[in-house]
């Protein structure tokens, strides 16, 4: 393959917030937080941002706590952070169990949370589980901030309801209760490679019964989707291995999976099937 | 487009660099610093050739740009033998169980696995195979790169016996 250099391009390293914000007004700047995607897609020449605005500069970014009953996830929580639990509870080790299959050590000690989710890939293993958390974007620009239901974030392939001047600041994720169970299981052809299909569950077990659950699909289509029916199919039941089969079967029935040059559609539909059991298993193990 | 200076230290030797902004850290340790060891692969992130450690973490020297390493503690594969050219623990350890052969993805190993062996948890063989799944190398099929790092744990008293470690070996 010939050498692959980005093209060139004006460089900030701002310190704070709005001095970032102020620099994404311009139409070609895009913000650098870890990289991982995006360096390569410039040394592809894929994308040609004009400006970079990097965000490693901005201490005020990097954090990973509790805020108002929720974890919130700054710009700057690298991938790496979540290995040990940023939060008591099901929703540090749901993190702790996903983080092993974000890409590898050297990319997670770079590569940022909310990058993850600003680029929307269709295998991100954070977005897959964002969605099924049903986090919210905190979107910032020069003129004001607003927030983003995980369910109106993901618009299509590496598309996002990001407004051209808007940085991706924040990612809220709710606080599970320890009545929370959680499983994920993704199949990729090598370790740390895209996967293709992941599943995330996330559900509530009370006296013996699903009374809430939320499963989220990844890998399979432009963007990562909720198996609504097959959530459906295990509230009011009790987890039997019967009921698991039924949602993981209706999980496969009602996704739309794509073909590409890795799998053919019908293989994908296959592994939705076996990922969301297996997820479901895991949550649902004592 | 835009020029920086950027200063910071490789192998603790103090360096000043003027450099456009598109200049990958690989690229500069290797055009403006002369550290040609570090080897570049895929450039794109995928092989992990070029690791190296930034501040004491393994980092993809392509991904990052050089302009962002100001300030920061470089360690490339130049530092690892003592000055006169004695190999280290875990150079000995890849040459006595022939961790290379071709020798191209064997500076990124080696940063890898000085990472490995620096960190406060001991390793074991569960972690030791998820670690080095981040590398490619198309040469050895990985069991001596295992054997190599797996030895000079134990030489520096840093692994950790596992079932299964066992199981697998």
């Amino acid at each position: 393959m010939a050498a692959m250099k980005p093209a060139a391009f004006d460089y900030h390293a701002p310190a704070t917030l709005a001095g970032a914000l102020d620099l994404l007004r311009g139409e070609e700047a895009r913000v650098l937080a870890g990289g991982q995607s995006l360096v390569p897609t410039m040394a592809f020449r894929m994308a040609r941002p004009g400006i970079l605005v990097d965000i490693n500069r901005i201490p005020a970014l990097a954090y990973a706590e509790k805020r108002d009953g929720a974890l919130a996830i700054g710009a700057l929580a690298r991938h790496a952070w979540f290995e040990t639990p940023r939060a008591g509870g099901p929703l540090g080790r749901l993190l702790a169990a996903v983080v092993r299959h974000v890409a590898h050590a050297p990319i997670r000690t770079r590569g940022t949370f909310c990058g993850s989710l600003a680029h929307a890939d269709a295998a991100s293993e954070w977005c897959a589980t964002v969605l099924a958390l049903g986090g919210r974007m905190r979107c910032a620009s020069a003129t004001g901030t607003r927030e983003v239901a995980a369910e109106e974030w993901f618009q299509g392939v590496f598309t996002t309801a990001l407004q051209p001047g808007e940085m991706l600041t924040e990612v809220r994720l709710p606080l599970l209760g320890p009545d929370w169970r959680y499983g994920f299981a993704e199949f990729s052809r090598r370790a740390g490679d895209f996967a293709l299909a992941m599943a995330v569950a996330v559900l509530r077990v009370e006296g013996g019964v699903v009374r809430q659950a939320r499963i989220a699909l990844g890998g399979i289509g432009g963007t990562p989707v909720l198996a609504k029916e097959a959530a459906l199919a295990l509230i009011g039941a009790a987890p039997t291995d019967a009921v698991i089969a039924t949602a993981a079967e209706t999980a496969a029935a009602c996704c739309d999976p794509q073909e590409d040059i890795h799998a053919p559609a019908e293989y994908r539909r296959d592994l939705v099937r076996a990922m969301t059991r297996r997820a479901l298993r895991q949550a649902l193990a004592a | 487009m835009s020029r920086h200076v950027v200063s910071f230290t490789v192998n603790g030797v103090p360096k000043r660099v003027e450099l456009e902004a598109r200049r990958t850290l690989a690229d500069m340790l290797r055009e403006d610093c002369g550290l040609t060891g570090t080897h570049l692969g895929c450039e794109h992130g995928v092989c992990g050739a070029c690791t190296v450690l930034v501040d004491g973490e393994p980092v993809r020297s392509c991904l990052m740009f050089g302009v962002q390493a100001e300030g920061c503690a470089i360690r490339t594969i130049e530092g690892l033998a003592a000055p006169d050219g004695t190999l280290n623990v875990l150079q000995r350890a890849f040459r006595t169980h022939h961790g290379l052969q071709c020798g191209f993805c064997t500076p990124g190993f080696l940063m890898l696995a000085t990472w490995l062996l620096e960190r406060d948890e001991r390793l074991d063989e569960a972690a030791l195979r998820h670690a080095v799944s981040s590398n490619l190398c198309r040469c050895t099929g990985y069991q001596t790169i295992l054997d190599a790092i797996r030895a000079a744990a134990q030489e520096l008293d840093r692994w950790e016996d596992s079932a299964a470690g066992e199981a697998r070996r």
